[in-house]
């Protein structure tokens, strides 16, 4: 009989949770596909009545998530190696505590954080670019660093101590233990906390108001500011326009569908081949 | 020096049981006192295992045994806080001595674990890998030669040969302790440490571990932690008996289980405690 109870209310508590998401994704879908189109995905923002489009933000995006991705996950992940290999006590329970803090450490101070890093250097050299996409992605990876690290962490633990016996016993090197043995069979579950990460920061807006700044137009260069569909969201759902508002749910909608095809790829990129 | 083909190397058929004192022990242990932290768990072993015969060690849960194979190849240094006091000498080389290569001590004493521990990979990488982190194949061609004469020698080839490339992990429990032994005969090693090697295995898999042992005592000398006394029996030609972290006595194995010196192991054969 408890037994009983139990599973209805986990089951029902379950329902409920996924019956929210569904809603959530359901409402984006409704308001976002009248606003879209092709046109509208290759566009640059236009006034009002002129249509115009998210073209350069989402390139945007895509660059800040490639920085962010390319300066994060590396550091992340060996930081990661780092603590389940060779972090001991003392000094790995204090990186292990920072990297707890700064994962709840709110996205906008990490923003505020390296927009006061930039004015620092703009005392010595004032030609240094106030608001640059290398800033933005920045921000984005000191918010991933923190969360790849542990769950990467966490992943490594996981593999059995028989494992790594087994590959020291054939006369491996520790090194070559890590790289050869334990970090293939950790790699989805690392590719799995990488993969959170990108999700998250893809959805951050408040880092990228001081670092990335927007941009009206195409760019490619990472020292100039750049849009990023969350900031032009935010700035399409902040204004008095219908028409935006319209354009800010099809931008979300387009944002959505990314992150989902990044889970995608990358989950079957790093499927368990054995 | 370990590069010789094992099939080069003379084969005895009939080697000289451990009272003859014609050949010089292949590893000699004297005055060994082992600890894991403050609790000392070895205490004062002493110890000659003969080349090219096959060695078992019994014994009551907790007694030790396990502790001091895996202090035949350092095994136990990848436990934070242990300590070895005494000599170990295999070839009359001190292998606590300061700047031993434990790197290649373990290459050349190969270890096979009471649970099973294939990596997650495929079976022929599986028997690979020691080879490739040793650098032992010249050529593609070697390798594969190499890999098939060590599945050969685990009486594993005619079950895998159609399979090499699939997962190692959807072998049978049987099959997967015989690639362990195959993964550690393939970097040719000279002394084979077996940890409780059937002890997870149905009788049908455990006679057929058995028989493998029997058979690789021609080229190699074993060593075998068992807790199956009829194993020990069927298996080796000396056995050792430890109680308390003491080794009580070492005796050629017919006398051990028909006229023991010591009553203690008397007492353990015959069931009286244990």
């Amino acid at each position: 009989m408890t037994n009983r109870v139990m599973t209805v209310l986990t089951a029902a508590c379950a329902f409920f949770a996924v019956g929210i998401l569904v809603l959530i994704l359901g409402y984006i879908a409704a308001q976002g596909l009248s606003a879209l189109s092709i046109q509208f995905l290759i566009d640059t923002p236009k006034p009002i009545g002129e249509g115009g489009g998210i073209g350069n933000a989402i390139l945007g995006s895509f660059i800040l998530l490639l920085i962010s991705s390319l300066i994060g996950l590396p550091i992340g992940i060996a930081i990661g190696i780092y603590l389940a290999e060779f972090g001991g006590r003392g000094f790995g329970n204090l990186i292990r505590f920072i990297a707890d803090t700064m994962t709840g450490v709110p996205s906008i101070i990490i923003g505020v954080f390296v927009y006061t890093l930039i004015l620092a250097m703009r005392d010595f050299a004032p030609d240094f670019p106030q608001f640059t996409a290398l800033a933005g992605g920045i921000a984005l990876a000191l918010i991933m660093i923190p969360i790849v690290a542990r769950t990467t962490e966490e992943m490594i633990r996981l593999v059995p101590v028989s494992m790594r016996e087994g590959a020291l016993a054939l006369g491996a090197p520790q090194w070559r233990v890590t790289l050869g043995v334990v970090l293939p069979a950790a790699a989805s579950g690392i590719a799995t906390g990488a993969m959170l990460a990108v999700a998250r920061v893809s959805g951050e807006t408040a880092p990228l108001l001081f670092t990335a700044f927007n941009n009206s137009f195409y760019t490619y260069y990472i020292d100039d500011p750049v849009s990023s569909l969350t900031v032009q969201i935010y700035n399409y759902a902040i204004s008095p326009y219908p028409e935006w508002h319209a354009q800010a749910w099809a931008a979300t909608l387009v944002l959505m569908t990314l992150i989902l095809l990044i889970n995608i790829v990358v989950r079957y990129l790093t499927r368990q081949k054995f | 020096m370990n590069q010789t083909p094992i099939a080069a190397r003379p084969v005895v058929a009939d080697a000289p049981r451990a009272t003859s004192e014609a050949t010089p022990p292949k590893i000699s242990v004297a005055n060994l006192n082992f600890y894991y932290g403050k609790s000392q768990a070895l205490y004062d072993i002493t110890l000659d295992i003969p080349p090219r015969q096959v060695m078992a060690f019994i014994g009551p849960s907790g007694c030790g045994k396990s502790t001091f194979l895996r202090t035949l190849n350092r095994m136990n240094d990848t436990i934070p806080g242990t300590r070895a006091e005494g000599r170990v000498m295999i070839d009359g080389q001190d292998i606590y001595a300061p700047g031993t290569d434990v790197v290649a001590l373990r290459r050349k004493v190969g270890m096979v674990f009471q649970k099973s521990n294939p990596f997650p990979k495929s079976i022929f990488d599986n028997v690979a890998y020691g080879l490739r982190i040793n650098g032992m194949s010249s050529s593609k061609n070697d390798l594969e030669a190499r890999v098939e004469k060590a599945l050969q020698n685990a009486a594993l080839w005619t079950e895998v040969k159609d399979r090499l490339k699939t997962s190692a992990l959807g072998l049978s429990g049987g099959q997967q302790q015989r690639l362990c032994i195959a993964r550690a005969l393939a970097v040719e090693p000279e002394v084979v440490l077996m940890d409780e090697p059937a002890s997870a295995l149905d009788p049908i898999a455990t006679q057929k571990i058995e028989e493998l042992i029997v058979e690789l005592k021609r080229q190699y000398t074993i060593v075998i932690v068992t807790h199956n006394m009829q194993q020990a029996a069927r298996v080796s030609d000396l056995t050792a008996f430890f109680w308390l972290g003491k080794l009580v006595e070492v005796t050629a194995t017919e006398k051990i289980f028909t006229n023991p010196n010591q009553k203690l192991t008397e007492d353990y054969i015959t069931g009286r405690f244990g």
